[in-house]
């Protein structure tokens, strides 16, 4: 009975059925390190999205740092141009909602957050059996590889938990540690004794569902954008009409992808921006 | 949806990005930027203040222009006054002079007359006496009296 079950998830394991297609694409390269063997727990590595993220944090701040480095103040040359740019969109941007040295700080980490997670989540354009064939090109056919680091909740809520520290960094450093209590006890509803707790718990869930929305947000729309390109896929592989179809939908949603990977990137810059400029007002 | 060391490494991650673009990318393209920008503030200033510039001058020199046109007009008018003024002392000044002269001459004719009178009327007085003379020693020749007399009338 045993061998007969296991006999058949070996079977399940080679024929390629949708749950095991699925599977298979939404499944990390993980790895368990610190001595733990099995690939669950938190002693585990994502490799793929940790080298798909760093990357391209490399491949993209190191692009706009080559413009920064020999940046000119008379005619700038056609890079120049676009990163200046990308630089005044950003600076346009914290300078609306930011009212403080924003380039001491908080512009610099718009630009980084708005950059990065805009290329992260550009790897969602990538055909995902492209990615999976060039994986398994290298790594065997059980390779797993998701090609979008943003669809990895570790990324956005790492990127969420950071900002969330500098909220609370910032909001000490503005107001003092005494201040930043006083402010938890007595905004927003008033300074009334009996609204204290009633105004602690308001604070509290403000700041337990600022990381969880703001991380959320990204990570579900690029986890929901990489579910429907792998539902197409597996659409087009149920036959002729399927793959017409399963084309013509992907290049669709691939139009709106772009949208939505860019909207995404900017959503989550805006996010940090406001979050970050908040912590410096005083209720 | 399995929470693991991925999210410390991709914070460390975040971290060292925002690290660079903090302390690499943002200063210089800002500085760059805020150069450029000072700089086409400079120019622009300096272009309108050079405008304003030209404005005054040229307000300037109309008022100079101007300025010269009425000193030119008055020194014109000034001349013209002064040239008439030349003219009317040069008309008097000749006409007392044509005077003088005009009186010199008449006083000299009045003179030359009158020593003409002089001389006539001593040769006259001469004539007279001569004539006496005549008549007196030819005073039995009653013909040759009228015609020594009509001789006379002839000779005055």
């Amino acid at each position: 009975m045993a061998t007969e079950h296991a006999e058949h998830a070996e079977q399940a394991e080679q024929a390629l059925t949708p749950s095991s297609y699925i599977e298979h694409h939404l499944s990390f390269n993980a790895h368990g390190i610190n001595g733990n063997v099995t690939e669950k727990g938190f002693w585990v590595l994502h490799y793929d999205t940790l080298i798909m993220s760093v990357v391209l944090g490399i491949l993209v701040m190191g692009l706009i740092w080559l413009v920064a480095r020999k940046a000119t103040a008379g005619v700038p040359s056609k890079g120049q141009a676009f990163v200046e740019l990308i630089f005044s969109f950003i600076d346009d941007q914290v300078k609306n909602i930011f009212h403080g040295n924003r380039h001491s700080f908080i512009a610099p980490t718009a630009l980084t957050v708005f950059l990065w997670v805009f290329a992260m989540n550009s790897m969602d354009f990538l055909p995902v059996d492209w990615v999976a064939g060039i994986v398994s090109f290298f790594g065997g056919a059980h390779a797993k590889w998701r090609a979008v680091p943003t669809s990895d909740i570790n990324t956005t809520f790492a990127l969420a938990l950071a900002v969330w520290f500098l909220m609370i960094f910032f909001s000490i450093k503005v107001k003092g540690f005494g201040g930043w209590i006083h402010e938890l006890f007595y905004s927003p509803f008033g300074t009334k004794f009996w609204v204290l707790p009633l105004n602690f718990l308001f604070n509290l869930i403000e700041y337990v569902s600022k990381p969880l929305s703001h991380s959320l947000r990204l990570f579900g729309n690029m986890y929901a954008g990489e579910v429907i390109f792998l539902l197409l896929g597996m659409w087009a592989a149920t036959g002729v009409a399927g793959t017409v179809f399963g084309a013509i939908l992907g290049a669709g949603w691939s139009i709106f992808h772009i949208l939505i990977v860019a909207l995404q990137a900017f959503i989550f810059m805006m996010l940090t921006v406001v979050y970050l400029a908040m912590a410096h007002e005083s209720h | 949806m399995n929470i693991n060391f991925t999210l410390i490494a991709q914070a460390i991650a975040f971290a060292v990005l925002i690290w660079t673009t903090v302390k690499f990318i943002w200063p210089p393209l800002l500085s760059a930027i805020e150069t450029r920008q000072k700089e086409i503030t400079d120019g622009l200033a300096a272009a309108s203040e050079g405008r304003s510039a030209l404005e005054v001058a040229a307000k300037q020199s109309e008022v100079t222009l101007n300025e010269a046109k009425q000193k030119a007009s008055e020194i014109i008018g000034q001349a013209e006054k002064r040239g008439s003024q030349i003219v009317e002392e040069a008309k008097g000044t000749a006409k007392t002079e044509g005077d003088r002269i005009i009186a010199g001459a008449k006083a000299e004719i009045e003179q030359e007359v009158n020593r003409a009178k002089e001389g006539l009327r001593s040769q006259v007085s001469a004539l007279a006496i001569a004539g006496a003379e005549k008549i007196l020693r030819k005073e039995i020749d009653g013909k040759a009296h009228s015609e020594m007399l009509s001789k006379l009338a002839a000779e005055l």
